[in-house]
Protein backbone atom coordinates (compact mmCIF):
# COMPACT_ATOMS: atom_id res chain seq x y z
CA UNK A 1 0.00 0.00 0.00
CA UNK A 2 1.67 3.34 -1.15
CA UNK A 3 1.28 5.22 2.22
CA UNK A 4 1.37 8.70 0.44
CA UNK A 5 -1.62 8.25 -1.64
CA UNK A 6 -4.77 10.22 0.14
CA UNK A 7 -7.04 8.39 -2.26
CA UNK A 8 -6.49 5.53 -4.23
CA UNK A 9 -8.61 3.77 -6.36
CA UNK A 10 -8.26 0.29 -8.03
CA UNK A 11 -10.34 -0.82 -11.14
CA UNK A 12 -13.44 1.02 -9.58
CA UNK A 13 -16.68 -0.07 -11.07
CA UNK A 14 -20.23 0.80 -10.57
CA UNK A 15 -23.26 -0.29 -12.29
CA UNK A 16 -26.68 1.49 -11.79
CA UNK A 17 -28.65 -1.58 -13.83
CA UNK A 18 -27.93 -1.20 -17.49
CA UNK A 19 -25.29 2.31 -16.94
CA UNK A 20 -22.14 1.75 -15.70
CA UNK A 21 -21.25 4.75 -14.16
CA UNK A 22 -17.77 4.55 -13.28
CA UNK A 23 -15.88 1.80 -15.65
CA UNK A 24 -13.18 0.70 -13.65
CA UNK A 25 -11.10 3.00 -12.58
CA UNK A 26 -7.56 3.95 -11.49
CA UNK A 27 -7.19 7.20 -9.58
CA UNK A 28 -4.36 8.03 -7.24
CA UNK A 29 -4.23 11.23 -5.45
CA UNK A 30 -0.71 12.08 -3.50
CA UNK A 31 -0.87 13.48 -0.79
CA UNK A 32 -0.59 17.68 -0.91
CA UNK A 33 -1.60 17.90 -4.39
CA UNK A 34 -4.47 19.01 -6.08
CA UNK A 35 -6.07 16.28 -8.42
CA UNK A 36 -8.61 17.94 -11.15
CA UNK A 37 -11.51 15.14 -12.40
CA UNK A 38 -12.11 16.63 -15.78
CA UNK A 39 -14.77 15.45 -17.73
CA UNK A 40 -18.21 16.05 -19.83
CA UNK A 41 -21.24 15.93 -17.86
CA UNK A 42 -22.07 11.99 -17.73
CA UNK A 43 -18.39 11.20 -17.86
CA UNK A 44 -19.07 9.32 -13.90
CA UNK A 45 -17.17 12.56 -11.70
CA UNK A 46 -19.88 12.98 -9.57
CA UNK A 47 -20.51 9.10 -9.04
CA UNK A 48 -16.61 8.69 -8.34
CA UNK A 49 -17.32 11.33 -5.61
CA UNK A 50 -19.88 9.56 -4.21
CA UNK A 51 -17.81 6.36 -3.90
CA UNK A 52 -15.44 8.20 -1.93
CA UNK A 53 -17.73 8.98 0.96
CA UNK A 54 -19.46 5.54 0.66
CA UNK A 55 -22.54 7.26 -0.29
CA UNK A 56 -22.07 4.88 -3.38
CA UNK A 57 -21.07 1.14 -3.12
CA UNK A 58 -18.36 0.05 -5.64
CA UNK A 59 -19.49 -2.80 -7.62
CA UNK A 60 -16.41 -3.93 -8.09
CA UNK A 61 -12.74 -2.81 -7.13
CA UNK A 62 -10.78 -0.92 -4.47
CA UNK A 63 -10.99 2.18 -2.68
CA UNK A 64 -8.87 3.35 -0.11
CA UNK A 65 -9.30 6.61 1.31
CA UNK A 66 -6.55 8.35 3.46
CA UNK A 67 -5.19 4.84 4.22
CA UNK A 68 -8.52 3.47 5.34
CA UNK A 69 -10.35 0.94 3.09
CA UNK A 70 -14.11 1.35 1.61
CA UNK A 71 -16.70 1.23 2.53
CA UNK A 72 -15.83 -0.67 4.98
CA UNK A 73 -13.77 1.81 7.14
CA UNK A 74 -15.46 4.81 5.39
CA UNK A 75 -16.43 6.48 8.66
CA UNK A 76 -12.82 6.67 9.78
CA UNK A 77 -11.79 8.07 6.29
CA UNK A 78 -15.36 10.59 6.47
CA UNK A 79 -14.06 12.10 9.75
CA UNK A 80 -10.75 13.74 8.58
CA UNK A 81 -12.57 14.75 4.34
CA UNK A 82 -14.30 17.74 3.70
CA UNK A 83 -17.11 17.35 0.97
CA UNK A 84 -18.21 20.31 -1.05
CA UNK A 85 -21.16 19.25 -2.53
CA UNK A 86 -22.26 20.27 -6.02
CA UNK A 87 -26.04 21.22 -5.24
CA UNK A 88 -26.07 23.51 -1.81
CA UNK A 89 -27.49 21.56 0.88
CA UNK A 90 -27.26 24.41 3.48
CA UNK A 91 -29.37 24.76 6.09
CA UNK A 92 -31.58 27.69 4.49
CA UNK A 93 -33.33 29.43 7.54
CA UNK A 94 -30.09 28.78 10.03
CA UNK A 95 -27.88 31.81 10.30
CA UNK A 96 -24.43 31.63 8.93
CA UNK A 97 -23.07 30.81 12.39
CA UNK A 98 -25.38 28.34 13.04
CA UNK A 99 -24.78 25.90 9.97
CA UNK A 100 -21.30 26.33 11.05
CA UNK A 101 -22.22 25.50 14.66
CA UNK A 102 -24.29 22.35 13.46
CA UNK A 103 -21.05 20.80 11.11
CA UNK A 104 -19.03 21.46 13.92
CA UNK A 105 -20.44 18.98 16.10
CA UNK A 106 -21.18 16.92 12.97
CA UNK A 107 -16.91 16.78 12.54
CA UNK A 108 -16.79 16.29 16.35
CA UNK A 109 -14.60 18.90 17.03
CA UNK A 110 -13.77 19.08 20.60
CA UNK A 111 -15.30 21.75 22.79
CA UNK A 112 -12.63 23.33 23.59
CA UNK A 113 -11.71 24.00 19.87
CA UNK A 114 -15.31 24.69 18.45
CA UNK A 115 -15.86 28.42 19.04
CA UNK A 116 -11.95 29.04 17.37
CA UNK A 117 -12.58 26.64 14.66
CA UNK A 118 -16.51 28.52 13.41
CA UNK A 119 -14.11 32.02 13.27
CA UNK A 120 -11.74 30.53 11.41
CA UNK A 121 -14.35 29.19 9.01
CA UNK A 122 -16.13 32.64 9.10
CA UNK A 123 -12.63 33.95 8.34
CA UNK A 124 -12.23 32.08 5.73
CA UNK A 125 -15.99 32.43 4.30
CA UNK A 126 -15.27 36.29 4.77
CA UNK A 127 -18.56 36.45 6.20
CA UNK A 128 -16.97 37.94 9.84
CA UNK A 129 -20.29 40.24 9.39
CA UNK A 130 -22.78 38.17 7.96
CA UNK A 131 -22.63 35.73 10.97
CA UNK A 132 -25.88 36.42 12.25
CA UNK A 133 -27.76 36.14 8.90
CA UNK A 134 -30.21 33.78 7.72
CA UNK A 135 -28.45 31.92 4.33
CA UNK A 136 -31.14 32.30 2.25
CA UNK A 137 -30.67 36.10 2.86
CA UNK A 138 -26.69 35.66 1.33
CA UNK A 139 -26.08 36.02 -2.24
CA UNK A 140 -25.13 32.98 -4.42
CA UNK A 141 -21.29 33.68 -3.66
CA UNK A 142 -21.40 34.13 0.10
CA UNK A 143 -23.55 31.21 -0.27
CA UNK A 144 -20.93 29.01 -1.88
CA UNK A 145 -18.19 30.66 0.28
CA UNK A 146 -19.75 29.01 3.28
CA UNK A 147 -20.38 25.67 1.69
CA UNK A 148 -16.58 25.39 0.81
CA UNK A 149 -15.96 26.82 4.37
CA UNK A 150 -18.48 24.23 6.05
CA UNK A 151 -16.44 21.79 4.60
CA UNK A 152 -13.27 22.97 6.38
CA UNK A 153 -14.35 23.71 10.06
CA UNK A 154 -12.45 20.41 11.33
CA UNK A 155 -9.10 21.14 9.23
CA UNK A 156 -9.64 18.07 6.90
CA UNK A 157 -6.37 16.99 5.29
CA UNK A 158 -8.72 16.06 1.87
CA UNK A 159 -11.23 17.93 0.61
CA UNK A 160 -13.52 16.63 -1.97
CA UNK A 161 -15.07 19.36 -4.29
CA UNK A 162 -17.79 18.42 -6.94
CA UNK A 163 -18.21 20.95 -9.42
CA UNK A 164 -16.83 23.83 -6.92
CA UNK A 165 -18.19 26.77 -8.90
CA UNK A 166 -20.78 25.58 -11.24
CA UNK A 167 -23.59 28.11 -12.08
CA UNK A 168 -21.56 30.96 -10.84
CA UNK A 169 -20.45 34.60 -12.64
CA UNK A 170 -17.11 35.26 -13.34
CA UNK A 171 -16.52 37.40 -11.03
CA UNK A 172 -17.66 34.66 -7.83
CA UNK A 173 -15.65 31.71 -9.34
CA UNK A 174 -12.16 34.31 -9.32
CA UNK A 175 -13.12 34.64 -5.60
CA UNK A 176 -13.55 30.86 -4.77
CA UNK A 177 -10.32 29.72 -7.05
CA UNK A 178 -8.34 31.87 -4.80
CA UNK A 179 -9.68 30.43 -1.73
CA UNK A 180 -9.38 26.90 -3.19
CA UNK A 181 -5.79 28.26 -4.18
CA UNK A 182 -5.43 29.10 -0.59
CA UNK A 183 -6.48 25.97 1.15
CA UNK A 184 -3.66 24.47 -1.60
CA UNK A 185 -0.94 26.12 -1.09
CA UNK A 186 -1.39 25.04 2.99
CA UNK A 187 -0.78 22.04 2.14
CA UNK A 188 -4.62 20.48 2.07
CA UNK A 189 -4.57 17.50 -0.60
CA UNK A 190 -8.01 18.00 -3.04
CA UNK A 191 -9.89 15.99 -5.64
CA UNK A 192 -12.12 18.59 -7.49
CA UNK A 193 -14.24 17.36 -9.95
CA UNK A 194 -15.45 19.99 -12.96
CA UNK A 195 -15.88 20.55 -16.27
CA UNK A 196 -14.43 24.17 -16.34
CA UNK A 197 -11.72 23.69 -18.51
CA UNK A 198 -9.79 26.56 -16.80
CA UNK A 199 -10.61 25.77 -13.56
CA UNK A 200 -8.44 22.79 -13.69
CA UNK A 201 -5.42 24.03 -15.88
CA UNK A 202 -5.42 27.37 -13.05
CA UNK A 203 -5.77 25.15 -9.58
CA UNK A 204 -4.55 21.42 -10.72
CA UNK A 205 -1.52 19.89 -10.00
CA UNK A 206 -2.35 16.56 -12.16
CA UNK A 207 -5.61 16.50 -13.91
CA UNK A 208 -7.05 13.46 -15.27
CA UNK A 209 -9.68 13.68 -17.99
CA UNK A 210 -12.66 11.21 -17.97
CA UNK A 211 -14.84 9.60 -20.15
CA UNK A 212 -17.81 7.31 -20.10
CA UNK A 213 -16.63 6.36 -16.26
CA UNK A 214 -13.02 5.85 -17.01
CA UNK A 215 -9.87 7.73 -17.46
CA UNK A 216 -8.50 8.68 -20.97
CA UNK A 217 -5.63 10.66 -19.60
CA UNK A 218 -3.91 11.68 -16.84
CA UNK A 219 -0.89 14.31 -15.99
CA UNK A 220 0.47 17.64 -15.50
CA UNK A 221 -1.71 20.49 -17.54
CA UNK A 222 0.79 21.48 -19.63
CA UNK A 223 2.05 17.96 -20.22
CA UNK A 224 -1.11 16.82 -21.39
CA UNK A 225 -1.44 19.51 -23.77
CA UNK A 226 2.16 19.29 -25.31
CA UNK A 227 1.71 15.61 -25.58
CA UNK A 228 -1.78 15.51 -27.51
CA UNK A 229 -2.38 18.52 -29.12
CA UNK A 230 1.28 20.02 -29.35
CA UNK A 231 2.87 23.62 -29.25
CA UNK A 232 0.51 25.28 -31.69
CA UNK A 233 -2.99 24.86 -33.46
CA UNK A 234 -3.92 26.21 -36.29
CA UNK A 235 -7.50 27.62 -36.24
CA UNK A 236 -8.85 27.52 -39.89
CA UNK A 237 -12.03 29.53 -40.16
CA UNK A 238 -14.54 29.09 -43.46
CA UNK A 239 -18.15 27.96 -44.70
CA UNK A 240 -19.20 24.62 -43.55
CA UNK A 241 -18.20 23.06 -46.57
CA UNK A 242 -15.01 24.77 -46.30
CA UNK A 243 -14.50 23.23 -43.14
CA UNK A 244 -15.14 19.63 -44.21
CA UNK A 245 -12.71 20.11 -46.83
CA UNK A 246 -9.67 21.52 -44.34
CA UNK A 247 -10.60 18.58 -42.03
CA UNK A 248 -10.22 16.03 -44.80
CA UNK A 249 -6.92 17.67 -45.68
CA UNK A 250 -5.91 17.68 -42.33
CA UNK A 251 -6.56 13.77 -41.68
CA UNK A 252 -4.78 13.41 -45.60
CA UNK A 253 -1.94 14.77 -43.62
CA UNK A 254 -1.90 12.86 -40.55
CA UNK A 255 -2.75 15.74 -38.40
CA UNK A 256 -6.04 15.42 -35.98
CA UNK A 257 -8.40 17.99 -35.92
CA UNK A 258 -11.13 19.49 -33.60
CA UNK A 259 -14.48 21.43 -34.56
CA UNK A 260 -13.78 25.15 -32.76
CA UNK A 261 -17.24 25.75 -33.08
CA UNK A 262 -17.63 27.79 -36.09
CA UNK A 263 -13.51 26.79 -37.11
CA UNK A 264 -11.30 23.88 -37.49
CA UNK A 265 -8.40 23.42 -34.98
CA UNK A 266 -5.60 21.56 -36.39
CA UNK A 267 -3.60 20.64 -33.81
CA UNK A 268 0.04 19.93 -33.36
CA UNK A 269 0.08 22.18 -36.48
CA UNK A 270 4.18 22.92 -36.50
CA UNK A 271 4.28 20.64 -39.41
CA UNK A 272 0.94 21.95 -40.96
CA UNK A 273 2.66 24.87 -42.98
CA UNK A 274 0.06 24.24 -45.79
CA UNK A 275 -3.30 25.64 -43.58
CA UNK A 276 -3.86 29.35 -43.23
CA UNK A 277 -5.16 30.43 -40.50
CA UNK A 278 -4.95 32.03 -37.02
CA UNK A 279 -2.27 30.51 -35.23
CA UNK A 280 -2.62 29.64 -31.62
CA UNK A 281 -1.55 27.91 -28.63
CA UNK A 282 -2.91 24.89 -28.16
CA UNK A 283 -4.40 24.50 -25.02
CA UNK A 284 -6.48 22.20 -22.40
CA UNK A 285 -9.88 22.13 -23.71
CA UNK A 286 -8.25 20.80 -27.13
CA UNK A 287 -6.83 18.10 -25.14
CA UNK A 288 -10.26 17.50 -23.85
CA UNK A 289 -12.54 17.67 -26.77
CA UNK A 290 -10.03 15.31 -28.87
CA UNK A 291 -10.51 12.78 -26.42
CA UNK A 292 -13.81 12.78 -24.93
CA UNK A 293 -15.40 13.41 -28.44
CA UNK A 294 -17.41 16.06 -30.05
CA UNK A 295 -20.36 14.81 -29.68
CA UNK A 296 -22.52 15.92 -26.43
CA UNK A 297 -23.76 12.74 -25.32
CA UNK B 1 -0.82 2.84 9.14
CA UNK B 2 -3.73 5.91 10.18
CA UNK B 3 -6.04 2.81 10.95
CA UNK B 4 -3.72 1.89 13.64
CA UNK B 5 -3.69 5.12 15.00
CA UNK B 6 -6.99 6.26 15.01
CA UNK B 7 -9.35 4.62 17.83
CA UNK B 8 -11.65 2.67 15.60
CA UNK B 9 -15.35 3.68 15.14
CA UNK B 10 -18.12 2.16 15.85
CA UNK B 11 -22.14 1.68 15.45
CA UNK B 12 -24.58 4.20 16.98
CA UNK B 13 -22.11 6.38 18.70
CA UNK B 14 -22.96 8.99 20.90
CA UNK B 15 -20.93 11.75 19.43
CA UNK B 16 -22.57 11.24 15.88
CA UNK B 17 -26.08 10.96 17.18
CA UNK B 18 -25.46 14.19 19.25
CA UNK B 19 -24.24 15.86 16.38
CA UNK B 20 -27.60 15.27 14.02
CA UNK B 21 -29.73 16.50 17.26
CA UNK B 22 -28.07 19.51 17.17
CA UNK B 23 -28.59 20.36 14.19
CA UNK B 24 -32.59 19.31 14.46
CA UNK B 25 -32.36 21.48 17.98
CA UNK B 26 -30.38 24.50 16.23
CA UNK B 27 -33.12 24.31 13.74
CA UNK B 28 -36.15 24.06 15.77
CA UNK B 29 -34.92 27.27 17.56
CA UNK B 30 -36.39 29.01 13.96
CA UNK B 31 -39.88 26.91 13.38
CA UNK B 32 -40.58 26.08 16.79
CA UNK B 33 -43.86 28.65 16.94
CA UNK B 34 -45.60 27.03 14.07
CA UNK B 35 -44.71 23.85 15.26
CA UNK B 36 -45.53 24.18 18.98
CA UNK B 37 -48.56 26.47 17.68
CA UNK B 38 -50.15 23.45 15.52
CA UNK B 39 -49.31 20.29 18.34
CA UNK B 40 -51.45 22.50 20.82
CA UNK B 41 -54.83 24.07 18.66
CA UNK B 42 -55.10 20.99 16.89
CA UNK B 43 -55.84 18.53 20.05
CA UNK B 44 -58.07 21.45 21.62
CA UNK B 45 -59.95 21.46 18.60
CA UNK B 46 -60.81 18.06 19.02
CA UNK B 47 -61.00 17.78 22.26
CA UNK B 48 -63.64 20.99 22.15
CA UNK B 49 -65.36 19.56 19.56
CA UNK B 50 -66.24 16.24 20.63
CA UNK B 51 -66.38 17.24 24.40
CA UNK B 52 -69.28 19.36 23.88
CA UNK B 53 -70.38 17.46 20.73
CA UNK B 54 -70.78 14.29 22.12
CA UNK B 55 -70.45 15.25 25.56
CA UNK B 56 -74.03 17.13 25.43
CA UNK B 57 -75.28 13.33 24.38
CA UNK B 58 -73.68 11.61 26.47
CA UNK B 59 -72.19 12.46 29.78
CA UNK B 60 -70.31 9.77 31.20
CA UNK B 61 -68.54 6.96 29.34
CA UNK B 62 -66.79 4.17 31.06
CA UNK B 63 -67.78 5.57 34.54
CA UNK B 64 -65.52 8.95 33.81
CA UNK B 65 -66.70 12.10 32.36
CA UNK B 66 -66.30 12.27 28.56
CA UNK B 67 -64.02 15.22 28.51
CA UNK B 68 -61.79 12.93 30.61
CA UNK B 69 -62.19 10.31 28.16
CA UNK B 70 -61.50 12.18 25.37
CA UNK B 71 -58.24 14.17 26.65
CA UNK B 72 -56.91 10.98 27.73
CA UNK B 73 -57.60 9.74 24.20
CA UNK B 74 -56.83 12.57 22.01
CA UNK B 75 -53.06 12.29 23.83
CA UNK B 76 -52.45 9.44 21.40
CA UNK B 77 -53.81 11.45 18.30
CA UNK B 78 -51.32 14.25 19.24
CA UNK B 79 -48.97 11.37 19.19
CA UNK B 80 -49.51 10.27 15.99
CA UNK B 81 -49.55 13.76 14.65
CA UNK B 82 -46.81 14.93 16.11
CA UNK B 83 -44.62 11.90 15.09
CA UNK B 84 -45.86 10.15 12.01
CA UNK B 85 -46.36 13.42 10.12
CA UNK B 86 -42.79 14.44 10.55
CA UNK B 87 -41.47 11.43 10.00
CA UNK B 88 -43.17 11.28 6.36
CA UNK B 89 -42.87 14.31 5.36
CA UNK B 90 -40.09 15.60 7.36
CA UNK B 91 -37.71 12.97 6.16
CA UNK B 92 -38.93 13.42 2.70
CA UNK B 93 -37.68 17.31 2.54
CA UNK B 94 -34.57 16.62 4.07
CA UNK B 95 -34.09 13.63 1.46
CA UNK B 96 -35.29 15.08 -1.68
CA UNK B 97 -35.87 18.87 -1.58
CA UNK B 98 -32.87 20.23 1.04
CA UNK B 99 -30.51 17.49 0.46
CA UNK B 100 -29.33 17.92 4.06
CA UNK B 101 -29.17 13.71 4.41
CA UNK B 102 -26.62 13.89 1.71
CA UNK B 103 -24.09 16.79 3.77
CA UNK B 104 -24.77 14.54 6.87
CA UNK B 105 -23.93 11.42 5.61
CA UNK B 106 -20.82 12.77 3.70
CA UNK B 107 -19.56 13.50 7.75
CA UNK B 108 -19.08 10.68 10.16
CA UNK B 109 -22.14 10.00 10.37
CA UNK B 110 -23.77 6.40 9.37
CA UNK B 111 -27.40 6.25 8.29
CA UNK B 112 -28.31 4.15 11.21
CA UNK B 113 -26.70 6.81 13.69
CA UNK B 114 -28.80 9.73 11.23
CA UNK B 115 -32.20 7.32 11.76
CA UNK B 116 -31.83 6.65 14.94
CA UNK B 117 -31.12 10.42 15.58
CA UNK B 118 -33.81 11.71 14.01
CA UNK B 119 -36.63 9.45 15.47
CA UNK B 120 -35.13 9.87 18.79
CA UNK B 121 -35.89 14.01 18.10
CA UNK B 122 -38.85 13.41 17.23
CA UNK B 123 -39.93 10.94 19.65
CA UNK B 124 -39.05 13.85 22.42
CA UNK B 125 -41.30 16.27 20.55
CA UNK B 126 -44.15 13.76 20.56
CA UNK B 127 -43.53 13.09 24.04
CA UNK B 128 -44.05 16.72 25.45
CA UNK B 129 -46.92 17.64 22.51
CA UNK B 130 -48.51 14.17 23.43
CA UNK B 131 -48.94 15.68 27.54
CA UNK B 132 -50.70 18.63 25.43
CA UNK B 133 -54.52 17.30 25.16
CA UNK B 134 -54.46 16.21 28.77
CA UNK B 135 -53.38 19.38 29.96
CA UNK B 136 -55.90 21.39 28.30
CA UNK B 137 -58.57 18.94 29.95
CA UNK B 138 -57.87 19.59 32.99
CA UNK B 139 -59.62 23.24 33.64
CA UNK B 140 -62.23 21.88 32.03
CA UNK B 141 -62.93 18.72 34.18
CA UNK B 142 -60.37 15.70 33.64
CA UNK B 143 -58.34 14.97 37.85
CA UNK B 144 -54.78 15.82 37.88
CA UNK B 145 -53.15 12.78 39.05
CA UNK B 146 -49.93 11.43 39.46
CA UNK B 147 -49.92 8.67 36.71
CA UNK B 148 -49.77 11.98 34.24
CA UNK B 149 -46.17 12.04 35.26
CA UNK B 150 -46.02 8.80 33.15
CA UNK B 151 -47.44 10.07 30.27
CA UNK B 152 -44.60 11.54 28.58
CA UNK B 153 -42.49 8.70 28.95
CA UNK B 154 -45.12 6.59 27.56
CA UNK B 155 -45.54 8.91 24.52
CA UNK B 156 -42.15 8.78 23.91
CA UNK B 157 -41.55 5.14 23.36
CA UNK B 158 -45.03 5.41 20.99
CA UNK B 159 -43.73 8.47 19.45
CA UNK B 160 -40.25 6.49 18.77
CA UNK B 161 -42.52 3.97 16.91
CA UNK B 162 -44.15 6.67 14.71
CA UNK B 163 -41.73 8.26 13.92
CA UNK B 164 -39.74 5.15 12.42
CA UNK B 165 -42.74 4.28 10.82
CA UNK B 166 -43.23 7.83 9.15
CA UNK B 167 -39.54 7.68 8.13
CA UNK B 168 -39.90 3.90 6.57
CA UNK B 169 -42.45 5.23 4.75
CA UNK B 170 -40.56 8.24 3.76
CA UNK B 171 -37.92 5.93 2.75
CA UNK B 172 -39.69 3.30 0.46
CA UNK B 173 -41.91 6.00 -1.27
CA UNK B 174 -40.38 7.65 -4.38
CA UNK B 175 -42.91 10.33 -4.07
CA UNK B 176 -45.02 12.61 -2.12
CA UNK B 177 -48.44 11.20 -3.68
CA UNK B 178 -47.50 7.20 -2.30
CA UNK B 179 -47.93 9.64 1.13
CA UNK B 180 -51.61 10.11 0.18
CA UNK B 181 -52.46 6.07 0.44
CA UNK B 182 -50.40 5.88 3.47
CA UNK B 183 -52.91 8.58 5.32
CA UNK B 184 -56.22 7.37 4.02
CA UNK B 185 -55.48 3.45 4.22
CA UNK B 186 -53.23 2.58 7.33
CA UNK B 187 -53.55 6.64 9.65
CA UNK B 188 -57.17 7.41 9.55
CA UNK B 189 -58.33 3.40 10.01
CA UNK B 190 -55.96 3.22 13.14
CA UNK B 191 -57.07 6.43 14.44
CA UNK B 192 -60.44 5.78 14.28
CA UNK B 193 -59.59 2.36 15.77
CA UNK B 194 -57.51 3.43 18.66
CA UNK B 195 -60.78 3.87 21.17
CA UNK B 196 -59.45 7.80 21.19
CA UNK B 197 -63.23 8.93 20.97
CA UNK B 198 -65.28 5.89 21.67
CA UNK B 199 -64.93 2.84 23.18
CA UNK B 200 -64.51 -0.07 21.24
CA UNK B 201 -66.44 -2.30 23.59
CA UNK B 202 -69.65 -2.18 21.05
CA UNK B 203 -67.55 -2.90 17.79
CA UNK B 204 -67.86 -6.27 16.00
CA UNK B 205 -65.41 -8.89 17.22
CA UNK B 206 -63.23 -8.76 14.40
CA UNK B 207 -62.79 -5.30 14.68
CA UNK B 208 -61.72 -5.53 18.94
CA UNK B 209 -59.20 -8.19 17.91
CA UNK B 210 -57.48 -6.21 14.68
CA UNK B 211 -57.37 -3.04 17.21
CA UNK B 212 -55.26 -5.28 19.68
CA UNK B 213 -53.05 -5.48 16.29
CA UNK B 214 -52.97 -1.64 16.51
CA UNK B 215 -50.26 0.35 18.76
CA UNK B 216 -52.08 3.08 19.40
CA UNK B 217 -55.04 1.41 20.94
CA UNK B 218 -52.61 0.21 23.66
CA UNK B 219 -51.21 3.69 23.42
CA UNK B 220 -54.87 4.83 24.53
CA UNK B 221 -55.43 2.14 26.86
CA UNK B 222 -51.72 2.37 28.81
CA UNK B 223 -52.70 6.57 28.78
CA UNK B 224 -56.01 6.10 30.40
CA UNK B 225 -55.00 3.52 32.98
CA UNK B 226 -51.91 5.60 33.94
CA UNK B 227 -54.58 9.10 34.45
CA UNK B 228 -57.86 7.44 35.04
CA UNK B 229 -58.72 3.81 36.26
CA UNK B 230 -54.88 3.10 37.43
CA UNK B 231 -52.53 0.37 36.30
CA UNK B 232 -53.84 -2.51 35.46
CA UNK B 233 -50.72 -5.20 35.96
CA UNK B 234 -49.79 -7.65 33.30
CA UNK B 235 -52.28 -6.16 30.83
CA UNK B 236 -50.47 -2.89 30.91
CA UNK B 237 -46.85 -4.36 30.91
CA UNK B 238 -47.85 -6.41 27.81
CA UNK B 239 -49.16 -3.36 26.22
CA UNK B 240 -46.20 -1.48 27.13
CA UNK B 241 -44.36 -4.13 25.51
CA UNK B 242 -46.92 -4.23 22.99
CA UNK B 243 -45.61 -0.48 21.76
CA UNK B 244 -41.95 -1.12 22.93
CA UNK B 245 -42.10 -4.14 20.14
CA UNK B 246 -43.49 -1.50 18.08
CA UNK B 247 -40.92 1.04 18.31
CA UNK B 248 -37.85 -1.68 17.82
CA UNK B 249 -39.55 -3.24 14.91
CA UNK B 250 -39.96 0.06 12.88
CA UNK B 251 -36.67 1.55 14.17
CA UNK B 252 -34.79 -1.03 11.85
CA UNK B 253 -37.24 -1.02 9.32
CA UNK B 254 -36.49 2.30 9.23
CA UNK B 255 -32.78 2.04 9.18
CA UNK B 256 -33.24 -0.50 5.66
CA UNK B 257 -35.37 1.88 4.06
CA UNK B 258 -33.42 4.28 4.48
CA UNK B 259 -30.19 2.90 3.59
CA UNK B 260 -31.63 1.80 0.66
CA UNK B 261 -32.59 5.26 -0.38
CA UNK B 262 -29.69 6.80 0.34
CA UNK B 263 -26.90 4.80 -0.01
CA UNK B 264 -26.63 3.44 -3.60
Amino acid sequence: MEEDLAIRLRGAVKRYGEITAVDGLDLDVPMGTCVGLLGPNGAGKSTTMRLLTAQSIADEGEIEVLGFKLPRESKMARAQCGVVPQLDNLDTTLTVEQNLLVFSHLYRIPRSERKAAIERSLEMAKLVDRRDSRVDKLSGGMRRRLLISRALVHRPRLVLLDEPTVGLDPQVRQELWALIDALRSEGTTILMSTHYIEEAQRLADTVMIMSHGSAVASGAPADLVLEHAGHEVVEVYGAPARLREVEAEADAAGLRTRRTGTSVSILDAANGRGFHGERRPANLEDVFVLLTGEEIA
Amino acid sequence: MAATETPRIGRLERTALTGVLVREVVNYSSYWKSSTFSSTVEPTIYLLAFGFGFGSLVSTIGGVDYVSFVGTGTVATAVLFSSAFPGMFGTFVKYQFQRTYDAILAAPVDTEELVTAEAVWIATRAGVYGCVPMLVAIPFGLDPAWGMLAVPFIAWIAGFGWACFGISIAGFSKSFENFNYVVSAVLTPLFLLAGSFFPLDEFPQWAQVLAQLNPLHHLVQLIRDSVIYGWDGWIDVARLGAITFFGLSMWRIAIVAMTRKLVD
